[in-house]
């Protein structure tokens, strides 16, 4: 299974993240080796295991329904690079 | 059996809803901030929903009853054991980047529905699954000229998603399923239905197929707000998709938007890239376990469910399908029937509740746990109509002044002197004197124009205002007038 | 200069009880150490002002009520850039979270200031703790104090919790926090000679700590020796609601745990960490390691994790893939940095291409590609499935053993810009230590030696969950014997 180019392009799209035209090669070949490397778990059967579904021996606990939390709006917006009238402001999307 | 002409043959709807109902609490899924509507912008938002670093997911207990109670009251599996995934993908109103939801093992398997249809049919609908999801905030597009602005209030709220199994074959069948889960829902207090406020969201699945044949590719319509819109939405997909295939085009798996406007679908520009949710478990959260105490627990709490309830309205108090179905659609108006019914004629107070006290909710926009009028006082109301004290009609004009006043029929029968006559020397006089005063019409009448008996009585009552006993008014005249 | 910077946490919690010198003196000469010591690059963020303020009101607490002091009163130490810590510049050295100044406080820095502790500022790190060398940090490499015997090349301290270690090794900071997601913590304790404890998965609450992977993070002290460690461990454990992977489990007394008796314990020795091209130094070292503890009364015995060699590609999966989607958040939309764009897919491509460095790219794309549509089972659900093999090599090690040792680090530090060409040979570094973070082990390093060109070797040892009383007590054991006592040449004070 290679990595190529056209591949890097997709998983960058897919992750957000621009990634300049003369380093999609190197990066190819890189991420390439990686998942090489990685594969040689497929030397063990592990037809008969299941996956680890949590690492510590706890329960899952639940929280009681009341309300301790919001009403910050000054902290919620504080550290946003842009702002208008209690909103966050990002490029306009267009459906 | 619903079917479409198309040129080449009969077609077949296939139909399956998926419905996201708000779940009733008061505080989100995974986060303390509240979960209520309408509040401010970004005033409902905790550090969690904020998606701040280093913040984390802690799960609302009562998101998992209510799921469970869901589940129970659509008859379906309640699974002991369910993972929270994440669905990975980029959009200003999940801070994110991900929605923690459900995938592979939901919280509730494998259940059914029973929808009412016209002319007292009905029909079971499968329900495939339902699980417990994060909703997303609100992205406003029409703000600013060239901004987004993101509210995150919604962000985080605890959502049921239910799908139905692709078991409905009519846009009428979809609007009966739509109408009785929500029905369900309010009975179990799991979700107040609220469609045009959101906390109800249906999206639409619908292909089609010569009968007989395999299932054709479906499309999914969003943003379909109301029963209505469901409808109309799904007779025009069903529409486009066999206008396209006899003309030798193939339905595409896509979404598609539903455009209230004009009544059409059309395709999701930002959705064309086929969604790789890369989802796995939330490595934040543990896998939900819950024994099987506690889901016994909650189906002791269960309340009648419309079903049964309307099976028992029907057997306990001899109503018609049709109207017990009506008194059975919301449990606030069942319950405030049989307070009103205790001790009276059942049919009576079917019929005044059915007919005159939903015409009244309906002019005042109000449901029926607001009604101007409860329950004791519509029942008081119809003891005068049963001791003779009101006629109908009169209790009609008493139901409007109760009403407007808010008080008792009996005080305002006594204020407005409104008992009904039933004196027969009384009427017969009023009789005598309308006939007197309107001898020409009289030998109209006796020369063959029948209609004018009713404008008689209509005299007769507008010189009594009103409150001669129609009935006993009607065999005066007649006696008197010898037909 | 006074030599209040040379003293031990211990030393110093006593020195302070006994009030032979304020917290305010104590402090002063640490922020003396740390200006002094600035060519390390060890700190992102200096807080001084903060820091003597702290001491002063753990002086005037100490005045008031003498019986009483926090575990950590008047304690200065240092913060790794991946804790939030409100109102002040937090990073995870990273160009993306610019100015990000958080209006909370994590859980585990909020239990070291209850119980009195000083925080003289926010170390260095690899670039959202992705990294084995503090080489891929947005400001820059921090240098290690320690220098080979012939050579005054800059070296690496290791990694991700670079800054934190060279900063306790310095001695510019009594102790300091790290955290721990493949070795993070106790790979830089060996290459700086210090000691670095990683507690079990679920011992420490990770609420306010920059996620890497959910799943494997977690907080740990770093400090000059192992009842320190103790000292600071105790006072950043304990159960939190606010995490949901955090353990309800009460927070034994770790520095009583350190005079536990050793004798009689069995010391398993995982054939499989004795791998080829090993140094002997560090073959030497171990051996060392083995003699010391069959010294005070333990038995050795060879037990096998046989799905060692699987551990690093495993971790390698997974970790990428948690850290894909925990790096979701960061797009500028609601913090940090922004980079324009004409729509908003370019916003957010524009913002985490330039936001994010090379290393941290390359993991998130990893990541995404592991847990992409087809690849997800032959991946990510094949390293969860290893992940329980090893899991099970541990649980059935520990039914004939007490306690691991192994050899912390492949080797001792290398020079900055060393093993920068190939992205696996750096993951290398992490070969020994990346097991017991799978399985959610507690281990701990601490330095047992020195390589033949004068470096810190680390030997490490492995407990079973939620059993870091028996690591503590070994650890102290070998300490004792190893009596290392070498100092980094470019320590503050040398």
């Amino acid at each position: 299974m290679s990595l190529d180019k056209s591949t890097v392009v997709q998983i960058a799209t897919l992750a957000r993240i621009r990634v300049p035209e003369e380093e999609l090669e190197g990066l190819a070949s890189e991420m390439d080796k990686i998942i090489g490397w990685v594969e040689q778990l497929d030397e063990v059967n592990t037809d008969a295991v299941s996956p680890m579904a949590s690492v510590v021996d706890v329960k899952l606990i639940w929280r009681p329904d009341e309300v301790t939390d919001g009403d910050c709006c000054e902290r919620i917006l504080a550290n946003a690079p842009k702002k208008s009238q209690g909103f966050f402001a990002v490029p306009k999307v267009i459906e | 059996m619903t079917l479409l002409q198309g040129n080449t043959g009969d077609w077949e709807m296939v139909i399956g809803l998926e419905v996201h109902a708000q779940v009733i609490s008061k505080a989100k899924l995974f986060s303390g901030a509240a979960a209520t509507f309408g509040a401010e912008p970004n005033t409902q938002v905790s550090l969690v929903d904020a998606a701040m670093p280093g913040m984390l997911p802690v799960i609302n207990q009562i998101a998992v009853e209510q799921a469970v109670r869901t589940g129970l009251g659509l008859n379906a599996k309640i699974n002991l054991v369910s993972v929270f995934d994440r669905k990975n993908y980029f959009y200003p109103d999940l801070p994110p980047g991900y929605q923690i939801s459900q995938f592979s093992q939901p919280i509730v398997g494998h259940g059914t529905i029973i929808l009412d249809l016209d002319g007292g049919e009905t029909r079971e609908v499968g329900i495939t699954r339902i699980h417990l999801e994060q909703d997303a905030g609100k992205s406003l597009h029409d703000q600013h000229p060239s901004h987004t602005f993101v509210d995150l209030n919604r962000s985080g709220v605890a959502l049921m998603e239910i799908v139905s199994e692709p078991d409905m074959r009519s846009p009428e069948e979809a609007v009966a399923y739509l109408r009785k889960l929500r029905s369900v829902l309010r009975y179990l207090g799991t979700c107040d239905g609220n469609m045009e406020q959101g906390s109800l969201r249906c999206d639409a699945n619908v292909s089609v197929r010569h009968p007989g044949e395999e299932f054709g590719t479906r499309c999914e319509i969003k943003n379909v707000n109301s029963v209505r819109f469901v409808q109309q939405a799904i007779e025009y997909e069903a529409r486009r998709q066999i206008e396209l295939v006899e003309n030798n085009g193939v339905v595409e798996l896509e979404t598609r938007l539903f455009d209230s406007s004009n009544c059409t679908t059309r395709s999701m520009r930002s959705k064309e890239e086929s969604h790789d949710y890369r989802y796995f478990p939330d490595p934040d959260l543990l896998p939900l376990e819950i024994d099987q105490e506690f889901v016994e627990n909650i189906r002791a709490s269960l309340p009648e469910l419309p079903d049964a309830k309307k099976e028992r309205l029907m057997s306990e108090y001899g109503l018609a399908e049709e109207d017990a179905g009506l008194l059975a659609t919301e449990r606030a108006t069942a319950d405030f029937y049989e307070e009103m019914t205790k001790g009276r004629d059942p049919k009576l107070a079917c019929n005044w509740v059915t007919g005159d006290l939903f015409g009244v909710l309906n002019k005042s926009g109000v449901g029926i746990e607001e009604s101007p009028v409860s329950a004791a006082m519509l029942g008081g109301l119809l003891d005068l109509i049963s001791d003779g004290t009101l006629s109908g009609r009169l209790a009609k004009d008493v139901l409007e002044a109760m009403v407007e006043t808010g008080k008792e029929a009996a005080v305002l029968v006594k204020e407005r002197q409104l008992k009904q006559i039933t004196d027969t020397g009384v009427i017969e006089a009023e009789v005598d004197k309308v006939l007197e005063v309107h001898t020409d019409k009289l030998a109209e009448y006796k020369a063959g124009k029948d209609k004018l008996f009713g404008f008689f009585v209509g005299q007769v009552m507008k010189a009594t205002g009103g409150k001669a006993n129609p009935g006993m008014v009607n065999e005066v005249l007649k006696a008197k007038l010898g037909s | 200069m006074s030599e209040l910077n040379h003293l031990t946490m211990a030393q110093a919690r006593d020195g302070l009880a006994k009030g032979e010198f304020s917290s305010a003196e104590l402090t002063q000469a640490h922020i003396a150490a740390l200006e002094v010591s600035r060519g390390l690059n060890a700190f992102v963020t200096e807080t001084p002002e903060r820091a003597m303020k702290a001491a002063q009101e753990s002086d005037a607490r100490r005045a008031k009520d003498r019986d009483e002091p926090g575990s950590m009163e008047g304690l200065p130490i240092a913060i790794k850039d991946l804790f939030c810590t409100e109102g002040v510049l937090t990073t995870a050295s990273s160009h993306i979270l610019d100015s990000f100044t958080p209006p909370y406080e994590s859980t585990v820095t909020a239990n070291l200031w209850r119980a009195g502790a000083v925080m003289l500022g926010k170390t260095n790190m690899d670039e959202f703790a992705m990294g084995s060398a503090t080489v891929t940090s947005y400001y820059g490499p921090t240098v290690n104090p320690w220098q080979r015997k012939d050579d005054d090349k800059p070296l690496v301290p290791g990694g991700s919790s670079g800054g934190s270690a060279s900063a306790v090794a310095a001695r510019a900071a009594l102790g300091a926090t790290g955290t721990d997601t493949g070795g993070s913590i106790r790979q830089p304790a060996s290459f700086c000679g210090i000691v670095g404890v990683k507690p079990t998965y679920g011992r420490c609450s990770r609420w306010g700590i920059v996620a890497f992977a959910s799943s494997l993070d977690q907080a740990g002290p770093m400090t000059r020796t192992v009842r320190d460690g103790a000292i600071m461990l105790g006072a950043m454990a304990g159960y939190d609601p606010k995490d949901s992977t955090s353990a309800d489990k009460p927070t034994p007394n770790f520095e009583t745990a350190l005079e536990q008796k050793v004798k009689g314990l069995k010391v398993g020795i995982p054939e499989e960490y004795n791998m080829e091209g090993m140094s002997r130094d560090l073959l030497a070292l171990w051996d060392r390691g083995k003699e010391w503890l069959t010294a005070a009364g333990t038995e050795m015995v060879p037990v096998s994790l046989p799905h060692t060699k699987y551990a690093l590609p495993t971790y390698y999966i997974v970790a990428p893939a948690e850290a894909s989607s925990n790096l979701a958040r960061y797009d500028g939309v609601r913090y940090g940095f922004r980079a324009e764009g004409e729509t908003l897919q370019e916003m957010y491509e524009n913002t985490r291409g330039e936001g994010f460095g090379a290393e941290v790219r390359r993991r998130v794309l990893i990541g995404t590609y592991v847990l992409s549509a087809g690849y997800y089972d032959a991946y990510y659900l094949k390293a969860q499935k290893l992940r329980a093999l090893i899991s099970e090599d541990f649980r059935e090690a520990f039914e004939k053993v007490d306690v691991l040792l192994t050899p912390t680090a492949p080797s001792p530090a290398f020079a900055i810009g060393e093993k920068m060409d190939d992205p696996i040979a750096m993951y290398l570094n992490d070969v020994f230590t990346v097991p017991a973070s799978l399985a959610g082990l507690p281990a701990i390093s601490l330095p047992a030696g020195l390589s033949s060109d004068g470096l810190p070797l680390g030997l490490q040892l492995i407990a079973r969950p939620f059993d870091e009383e028996t690591m503590f007590c070994t650890a102290r054991t070998v300490e004792e014997a190893a009596n290392f006592d070498v100092e980094p040449a470019l320590m503050v004070g040398a």
